[in-house]
């Protein structure tokens, strides 16, 4: 792993009238890292997404992403980065070729590399023979995954991943973590929000929001010791009860 | 413009797929006009009606003759007496009865005066009048031919000829009405139901992360709905020559390019609909009232709009179809040029602009 700063946000606001959704957010995350973004619903994780994302404008500060200005060349950034929902992100009538042909075409990939990506991603998840079957059919561990392989695609340097695991089992969650420790190693950066706490253990650095507000940020394993709690799970409800 | 293509292409995968869109795109148009092109009818044609001929001579037989052999009435059954009508209009078959009085022809002879009642069924008020103004037409005309005579020193004479449609053919008005019903709830339901579709399953998310821009979703969306409008457009017109009879009298490149903008119009309706509903459902809802009720009662289609209350008039100005229906009339029953409905063509390119602009802005606020 390189020490290259792949995010930077410096003194991030957002406002929406008197609202400050995010107040004054400050963060850097490396080449290569899994940062886990973790706060109670409402505490502006998903505006702050928005933003790095290109699709919504900070009220003030700099926020950088794969070396991008999110303010002047949100298009830039758009290129490249990889994102998957919540929601299941990829479309139930058409079939798993014609998802990746119709993803890989709006980002602008020749129908070679097409071709060549989707070979491999669906080789890897063992799914190559189910190419031509409708999405409607398959289960949502398939789909989550699927969707993941889309979003990673393009060869995005950032993937956001915004609650990629709700609902699903938890083997499935398991194997949905070793692809993106694989991601990781190939030096993709990782961007994740989750409500599964042992999720955060997983991450290199976790951020922890409260009120629109970073209230810790760091490895996993300091934070535990700087706020002496047995797990993250325990240091998220002291931060978010205070 | 390899990205909108991807997108076109994925929009037209998702249209093919589905059985039911194919249905509502293809199948409904084709239904509705044919529908309406045989069921819906003004004209008088084959009205049974009864007749209680007291005096059965020469006139009375050969008047009842020209009343049916005219076309329009059917000689349903002889009465003997005035008793049974109240019955036989509520068995419903009979619309009219004439009744002829006693001593019709003598009458006619001695004092150049002799009575027909006409007793039609006013549970239709219009199709009553219009039933009666028929048979009274051609009494008049019977009396007409037989004497041959203007027996008054000064008479007016009034020629009527009717226009543009000579046979009063009620085809006529419908196809262009149909036609601006089905482009328009084509159009505006299917774009507004594919967007918010998208709003509803969260891909619009991955289209809004994705390089594409917003106008790019927003055109990729409807590219394929104007082609399909205008093959919808283009087997309704077929229909109604073919089928109907219907002329083409103007120039077919201008209906051509008046259909274009009245599809564009529908989509951009749709577009502006869509940043309204947050579902499918609500989007259907909204395109369902807003736009079929409307078109079918305000935009002069089926009831004239002189004849609406001032407030339904004012309403009824803001109706787009109201002004497409005059350009198709226009230009396939007068043959008349641009220079005669410039005036809707720009009233509906005005409205397009105004859609265009308030959803662009619902589009973009819906961002922040």
């Amino acid at each position: 792993m390189t020490n290259k700063n792949i995010i930077e946000v410096e003194n991030l606001v957002k406002k929406f009238g008197k609202f400050t959704a995010n107040d004054q957010l400050s963060f850097n995350v490396k080449k290569g890292e899994i940062l886990g973004f973790l706060g109670a619903n409402g505490a502006g994780k998903t505006t702050a997404i928005k933003i790095l994302c290109g699709i919504s404008a900070p009220t003030s500060g700099k926020v950088s992403v794969a070396g991008f200005d999110a303010v002047k060349h949100p298009e830039r950034i758009k290129q490249n980065i990889g994102y998957m929902s919540q929601k299941f992100s990829l479309y139930d009538d058409l079939t798993i070729s014609e998802n990746f042909r119709f993803f890989g075409g709006i980002y602008g990939l020749s129908r070679k590399q097409i071709r060549q990506r989707t070979g491999e991603l669906l080789q890897r998840l063992d799914l190559y023979d189910y190419r031509n079957r409708i999405l409607r059919s398959l289960p949502l561990g398939w789909k989550q995954k699927l969707a993941f392989s889309v979003a990673i695609m393009h060869d995005p340097q950032v993937v956001f991943l915004d609650e990629p695991t709700s609902g699903v089992d938890p083997i499935t969650r398991r194997q949905f973590w070793e692809l993106i420790y694989e991601a990781s190693e190939e030096g993709k950066t990782i961007f994740v929000t989750t409500h599964y706490m042992d999720e955060a253990e997983y991450c290199d650095t976790v951020s922890m929001m409260v009120a629109g507000q970073i209230r810790a940020f760091g490895k996993p394993r300091e934070l535990k010791e700087e706020y002496d709690v047995a797990s993250i799970n325990n240091l998220f409800i002291k931060l978010a009860r205070n | 413009m390899k990205r909108f293509l991807a997108f076109v292409k994925k929009e037209i995968q998702h249209i093919f797929r589905d059985t039911r869109t194919m249905l509502i795109l293809f199948g409904i148009p084709i239904a509705q006009i044919l529908i309406f092109g045989y069921v819906v009818k003004n004209d008088v044609k084959d009205v049974q009606i009864a007749v209680y001929d007291q005096s059965k001579d020469e006139y009375t037989r050969q008047l009842t003759n020209k009343l049916t052999s005219s076309g329009y009435f059917n000689l349903n059954r002889e009465l003997k007496s005035m008793k049974n009508i109240d019955r036989i209009f509520k068995e419903g078959e009979v619309k009219l009865v004439v009744v002829y009085e006693n001593n019709f022809s003598k009458k006619l002879h001695g004092e150049n005066n002799a009575a027909v009642q006409l007793i039609a069924d006013a549970s239709d008020p219009n199709r009553a009048n219009l039933i009666t103004n028929y048979s009274a037409a051609i009494i008049r005309d019977f009396v007409k031919e037989e004497f041959n005579i203007d027996q008054l020193p000064f008479q007016i004479n009034s020629e009527v000829r009717m226009l543009y449609n000579q046979n009063l053919a009620s085809v006529f008005m419908f196809v262009p009405g149909t036609m601006a019903l089905i482009l328009m709830l084509v159009s505006a339901m299917m774009t507004s139901i594919s967007i918010a579709r998208e709003k509803e399953l969260g891909t619009m998310e991955n289209l809004l992360v994705s390089p594409l821009r917003p106008t790019q979703i927003v055109i990729g969306k409807v590219t394929p709905y104007v082609l399909l409008s205008i093959i919808n457009a283009i087997t309704i017109l077929i229909l109604g020559v073919f089928v109907f009879g219907l002329p083409i009298r103007g120039s077919l490149t201008l209906l051509m390019l008046e259909s274009v903008l009245f599809i564009t119009l529908s989509l951009s309706l749709g577009i502006f609909i869509s940043t309204m509903s947050p579902n499918q459902q609500v989007a259907m809802f909204i395109s369902l009232f807003a736009l079929m009720l409307p078109t079918l009662l305000l935009s002069g289609f089926i009831f004239p709009i002189e004849n609406m209350p001032r407030v339904l008039q004012w309403i009824s100005v803001i109706m787009p179809p109201k002004y497409f229906i005059v350009i198709l009339k226009n230009i396939m029953l007068k043959g008349t040029g641009l220079a005669f409905v410039w005036k809707e063509t720009l009233i509906l390119g005005a409205m397009t602009t105004v859609f265009i602009i308030l959803s662009v802005k619902k589009f973009k606020l819906r961002l922040e």
